[in-house]
């Protein structure tokens, strides 16, 4: 029982980072249809600046917030440098087009941190050092909880921003009909230019928070997260909020839970596991858990 | 004084001439109408008007001022706002977003100030809201106000499109085809309220309808289009009776 309960809130902390860039992809899935598949990189890409911020200016309370500060923006801004030279002259393309180039996108992030950084792990220095607790005998990593409660509170803000801004419900509006958006005065390139950079700042805290767990970046660190937060956003049902939110959540959990319970010679493809029940789920319900069907008007 | 003025407006597609030499002069105030048989070039026109379209000769002015070429973004802020043949909700939205959607440009505050919710933004927000309820209570909508779009019957879908347009505080209404669809007694009601948001609003509107009834009940001019030209226009009852009307809508 107790190993359930910490596997449970670790599988909770894990699944939140998942969701926390699971909502990256499924925010700009719903707003510009396409599937940004660089989303993954971008943490990478914040990840490596954090490795150089914290290398020159130290892990000091101060300087961990200013490099905190430095690599959310500086990934917002990626994110929106994306979208403006690489998506946005497609806006008119076929859906394949350019999905080659969010393909060829994540291939340049990932060459450019391979010349600048070498294909070795490098070690990001350690910023968040706070043990655990114990609650009722059950061991606690708190750096677990501190996860959880950042994502719950980003979420929350989120979803306020959505749903009580006229940003927000600009979002909505756009990514329901950009032909009717625009005849109605809305900014239809400005909002999508916002969601790519509230995306890509969520990467950024994502990052943020990954390297505090797993202090080991290279090249290729973002596509493996990022195709999991990916099958996350599909699982929960792509486009909608809520959904990447509990998608991120339910396949850190089952992963969680593979990594522990699963036998010890199956536990080395507890990933191989997670997306099998990702496949099953979409045999049963295609369009994801909070997903609806697609109807098509002909 | 000239609200709307349209010169030899014309758009190809390839070789087909959808629109040619489309001449229309609209006065402030008034109720236009613009009819014609199926595929004459209606909506072609309002997508010329509104920049979904950018015309391949001639030009359009509003109030003076020329907007050929402009995008929907910024015919929409000059001052044209429409309603689409086929209603064009955001259906996931409530009834009340939808009408804050077109409001979207009064509100002025910055991402910041949005995202921190400081103090400007619940002060811009709820007028914001307010202004929304009194739109939706001169439709009828406000008891509706937080059901989805979608959930609406037809009837008040096609209102609340009226609502969403007019949020964006238009000088000229382009409503497409706004009684297709309805029953005489929804369509008798629609007249009503067109004849009331012009009145109630100061608006001057340009139409298009196949319901004659409502043409020849509210529409002071007619323009009739077939194959993109014109062929005849001004006030409704005499172009009505035109023969050469009754046959392109009747055949010989």
């Amino acid at each position: 029982m107790q190993t359930f309960i910490s596997t449970l809130i670790d599988g909770l902390s894990l699944g939140s980072l998942y969701a926390l860039v699971a909502l990256g992809y499924s925010m700009v899935y719903g707003i510009a249809k396409m599937l940004n598949f660089a989303h993954g990189d971008v943490i990478m890409i914040g990840i490596y600046t954090l490795f150089v911020t914290l290398g020159a200016l130290g892990t000091s309370p101060l300087m961990l917030t200013l490099s905190a500060l430095i690599m959310i923006v500086f990934c917002a801004l990626l994110g929106f440098t994306i979208e403006k030279l690489a998506y946005k002259p497609l806006r008119t393309a076929s859906p394949l087009s350019v999905l080659i180039t969010a393909i060829g996108v994540s291939y340049l992030l990932q060459n450019i941190a391979l010349l600048v950084f070498g294909s070795r792990q490098q070690k990001v220095p350690t910023y968040f050092s706070l043990g655990s607790i114990y609650i009722g005998g059950v061991q606690i990593e708190l750096l677990s909880l501190l996860i959880l409660a950042v994502t719950v509170l980003i979420m929350i803000l989120l979803s306020l921003f959505i749903n009580k801004t006229k940003l927000g419900s600009a979002m909505l509006a756009v990514s329901e009909d950009k032909g009717a958006a625009q005849l109605m005065g809305i900014n239809v390139n400005a909002t999508i230019s916002l969601t790519f950079v509230i995306g890509s700042a969520l990467a950024g805290v994502g990052a943020l928070l990954y390297a505090a767990k797993m202090p080991w970046v290279g090249p290729y660190t973002g596509s493996v997260f990022g195709i999991k937060a990916f099958a996350a956003a599909v699982f929960g049902g792509i486009g909608s909020i809520p959904g990447a939110m509990i998608g991120g959540v339910l396949i850190g959990i089952i992963e969680a839970m593979m990594n522990v319970f699963l036998p010890d010679a199956l536990s080395n493809a507890s990933d191989g596991f997670a997306y099998l029940v990702l496949i099953i789920m979409l045999v049963l319900k295609p369009s994801g858990l909070l997903g609806r069907k697609q109807i098509e008007k002909v | 004084m000239v609200m709307l003025e349209t010169k030899n407006l014309g758009i190809s597609f390839g070789g087909l001439r959808a629109v040619d030499e489309f001449n229309l002069t609209v006065e402030k105030g008034q109720l236009y109408g613009l009819i014609g048989p199926n595929g004459a070039g209606k909506t072609t026109v309002f997508n010329l008007l509104t920049g979904v379209y950018a015309p391949t000769s001639g030009g359009f002015f509003l109030e003076g001022k020329s907007l050929a070429g402009k995008s929907p973004l910024e015919i929409n802020r000059c001052g044209i706002a429409r309603t689409f043949q086929n209603i064009r909700l955001f259906k996931d939205m409530s009834v009340i977003d939808n009408v804050k959607v077109g409001l979207h440009n009064a509100a002025h505050y910055s991402i910041f100030e949005g995202l921190l919710m400081l103090p400007r933004y619940a002060a811009e927000e709820a007028a914001l809201e307010k202004r929304a309820r009194e739109l939706l209570q001169v439709f009828d909508l406000d008891g509706e106000r937080e059901y989805l779009a979608s959930n609406l019957p037809y009837g008040k879908q096609r209102k609340l499109e009226i609502a969403r347009a007019l949020a964006t505080s238009p000088k000229l209404l382009l409503l497409d085809e706004p009684a297709a669809g309805m029953n005489p007694n929804e369509t008798a009601e629609l007249m009503e309220t067109i004849r009331f948001v012009r009145d109630e609003f100061d608006m001057t509107i340009l139409l298009i309808e196949h319901d004659m009834k409502l043409v020849s009940g509210i529409c002071e001019q007619v323009t009739v289009l077939n194959f993109g030209t014109t062929l005849a226009q001004g006030e409704t009852s005499a172009v009505l009776s035109d023969p050469k009307v009754v046959r392109a809508y009747l055949g010989e």
